[in-house]
């Protein structure tokens, strides 16, 4: 298939960097790639980008047998938290809203590697992974999911409202296409503040067609913004395939005047080839637009099932093919970067990460009721607050 | 005119469709149950059979069924013309809905919940509500604007908002928030007949409840008067106004309140705007008592508005303050504890009757 053919035939580079940097027994020796953080292994991407308005990056993407490890952790922690997240909604321990991440791992994760902490992130609501990939831990991730205090927004936001702003993730945003704006709004204050950072204004195929996007896209073009906008397309918004939804599903064009490029979103190192490409381009002229080619294995949210507007061929037919993590996996395998045995102790030890997390924030405690009026305002004054009853709850603003 | 001759023959053309029927849920003579989601499903059906200018459009309307399913089967029914899916684009497909008014049609425009028609909130007031006044009577706009309104359960700050206050101030529009079954039906299929644009506010949490409904509520011709608010439950101690949801809170609070002597009387306002302050000043000129009830926020709320009015007419028949029940002054949180806090609940409601009947020895403590 396209991966092990394309390894052949690179095959040939990494090898010989790999027998001169290190010991001859180094391939014998999986354990020492796990820290190996010198040898620079260069590996192909899936299929080359297809750039809008500008010229593409290369498809050989460089890369180190420690990066590539983590790439695995990380987005295996990822699936297994969002699988953990299901059943804890099916337990009615998350409330309301749940959207989940499984299959556009390679996204979140690929991006990360091509920033720093410095530029900004901002999303809709299928936030979890993001959160994640920016510094949330998973406790604080499952106790905002379950509205503990211990959660990152004090259990007061919930699955949709996650935030770090010290590591530059904007939220969490509920409303489809808002994000988009706003991101553009951060990179704005980027360029005001001579930051030389970028942000990413992350959306979906659903939210490609909202005018604001366009509203704003248009000042961040006119003003020379450093905003990367990154459709993450998995094909569907909510139930309604793109072809439905979008005159053009060529999301990585609709920017028109501005440049864009499509890329495979289930290629982490495509991704993240494309973002270190996105980058330098919005901090020397200005936004441009990236379109992942991705696609998501629960339905839009806990309450839709997924497949009454998809088959469960197309959904199989994926994750047998075009699985992120699947395909590190067999990198990392055909690379002799690691062996099966301690890629599935890695996987044993996540999920031993994520029960011990949901465990502690199960024992967690709900918000104090005091809180209920607290982060109202700033700068509150002192004024009177109530409650459902005004003569029965009341609070003041600080 | 035609739609004046179709309905005439109503009763004859959906003889053989009589989808009120075969929506009820047991056929026991005793009494006929229906849910607010049939309900409003047999009121669209029923309009769109009448009217050949009603059409449906908003997200998942068509196959998706609906996203709480109240459009299901109508796609199949009256297929991709008349009921349309939009890709999620409120300002643009709720401009496009208003257009179609203009020039005759009868749009029913579907959000999926009330939170995203900010997004459309130009086309809705300055589009629809202020073109019949700005253009001398040329340009109406017979289009409903429909879909969940207020909290839901667990949903958050940016999903729970109720915007009765909001859409009840702005003339021009009218306001509509059924409770009941029969609510649902008579209410949705006057919305749609009614030549104005009409703001019809649902509630998630109300889809699914049954309510007993008669044959009189079943046949196509149904139809609820625009302005009129329903006395629930008569009393003599007290009134309580409620809509939506609040209703159902207010009959459970008249339930524990009459335990302890205290005769409530229930208001379903089922009109916002206009809002029958005919009805509610006759009641507090009876009970000389009144509570507020609503979900939203308190500041500039239903509850207001209905103080101020019950203040210009009756205010001498009043014994005690006006007393409000209404949302917290906070954004919804999503805390389970935290959003018990920030919504009414049937003790609030109790408390704030009995504080108004000056049977609460809270307030000799506070005096």
């Amino acid at each position: 298939m396209a991966l092990s053919t394309s390894l052949r035939s690179n095959l040939i580079k990494p090898l010989t960097a790999l027998t001169a940097l290190s010991s001859t027994h180094h391939l014998r020796s999986p354990f020492s790639s796990s820290a190996d953080d010198t040898t620079v292994l260069t590996i192909e991407t899936s299929v080359p980008f297809i750039g809008h308005r500008c010229e593409p990056p290369s498809r050989n993407v460089e890369t180190t047998p420690k990066e590539v490890l983590g790439f695995f952790r990380d987005m295996a922690l990822m699936r297994r938290m969002e699988i953990a997240s299901d059943s804890l909604y099916k337990s009615k321990l998350i409330r309301g809203f749940c959207h989940l991440y499984d299959g556009q791992e390679a996204v979140a994760v690929g991006m990360e590697a091509a920033i720093t902490r410095r530029d900004c992130i901002i999303t809709a609501y299928r936030d979890h992974c993001i959160y994640l990939g920016r510094g949330g831990t998973l406790f604080e991730c499952f106790s905002e999911l379950m509205g503990r205090q211990s959660g990152c927004s004090k259990g007061k936001g919930g699955s949709m409202h996650f935030y770090k702003k010290e590591n530059g993730f904007y939220g969490g945003h509920g409303i489809v296409g808002a994000q988009i704006p706003l991101g553009c709004g951060l990179a704005f204050a980027q360029k005001y503040s001579k930051d030389e950072t970028v942000t990413f204004a992350m959306y979906g195929d659903g939210a490609a067609n909202q005018g604001q996007l366009f509203e704003a896209l248009n000042m961040a073009a006119l003003w020379d913004l450093p905003a990367i906008l990154v459709c993450e397309n998995n094909h569907y918004g909510m139930g309604t395939a793109e072809w439905r939804a979008a005159k053009s599903p060529a999301y990585y064009k609709r920017g028109d005047y501005v440049p864009g490029l499509k890329v495979d979103g289930m290629d982490v190192l495509a991704v993240k080839q494309a973002c270190r490409f996105a980058k330098e381009h919005a901090l020397k002229n200005g936004p441009i637009i990236l379109e992942m080619d991705t696609y998501r294995y629960h339905g839009h949210s806990m309450s839709d099932p997924g497949s009454t507007y998809r088959t469960r061929d197309e959904i199989s037919g994926v994750r047998q093919e075009r699985d992120a993590i699947e395909r590190v996996r067999k990198l990392i395998l055909s690379h002799e970067l690691s062996t099966e045995a301690e890629l599935k102790s890695i996987e044993k030890e996540i999920r031993g990460q994520v029960d011990d997390a949901i465990a502690r924030a199960k024992e967690s405690p709900m918000p104090d009721p005091s809180e209920l009026f607290t982060n109202v305002y700033v700068k509150g004054f002192g004024i009177e607050v109530a409650g459902a009853d005004r003569k029965e709850v009341r609070g003041v603003l600080p | 005119m035609l739609g004046i001759v179709s309905r005439k023959v109503l009763g004859q053309s959906l003889g053989r469709i009589r989808p009120a029927v075969w929506a009820l849920r047991n056929y026991s003579s005793a009494e006929k149950q229906m849910t607010v989601r049939d309900a409003l499903n047999s009121a669209l059906d029923e309009e769109m059979s009448a009217d050949p200018k009603v059409f449906l459009m908003g997200e998942e309307v068509g196959e998706y069924q609906g996203a709480y399913k109240i459009s299901k089967g109508l796609l199949e029914k009256y297929g991709p013309e008349r009921v349309l899916d939009t890709p999620i684009t409120e300002a643009g497909f709720t401009g496009i809905g208003v257009g179609a008014a203009y020039y005759g049609l009868k749009p029913v425009v579907e959000f999926m919940t009330f939170n995203f028609s900010m997004q459309a909130i130009d086309h809705i007031i300055n589009s629809a509500a202020k073109s019949n006044y700005m253009s001398a009577g040329q340009i109406s706009v017979p289009i409903v604007f429909r879909g969940p309104n207020g909290a839901a359960a667990g949903v958050g700050a940016q999903h729970s908002q109720c915007y009765a206050a909001w859409y009840g101030s702005c003339p021009g529009l009218k306001v509509l928030s059924p409770y009941s079954s029969e609510d649902a039906r008579g209410l949705l299929k006057a919305a749609i007949r009614d030549p104005d644009p009409v703001i019809f506010l649902e509630n998630e949490l109300l889809y699914g409840e049954s309510f007993p409904i008669s044959a009189e509520v079943l046949d196509s011709s149904f139809c609820l008067p625009i302005g009129k608010a329903k006395i629930e439950r008569e009393g003599r101690d007290v009134t309580i106004t409620a809509f939506s949801k609040m209703v159902g809170f207010a009959l459970k609070a008249a339930d524990i309140l009459a335990k302890d002597g205290i005769s409530a009387e229930i208001i379903n306002l089922r009109s916002i705007r206009p809002l029958d302050t005919p009805t509610i000043n006759a009641s507090v000129r009876k009970t000389n008592r009144l509570v507020t009830v609503e979900e939203g926020f308190p500041q500039h709320g239903v509850g207001a508005e209905i103080c101020m009015a019950v203040v210009e007419e009756s205010f001498g028949y009043l014994d005690a303050p006006v007393e409000r029940i209404a949302g917290a002054d906070v954004p919804m949180p999503y805390a389970a504890n935290l959003e018990r806090m920030a919504v009414p609940q049937i003790e609030d409601i109790v408390r704030a009757a009995k504080r108004a009947c000056y049977r609460s020895t809270a307030m000799a403590a506070t005096a």
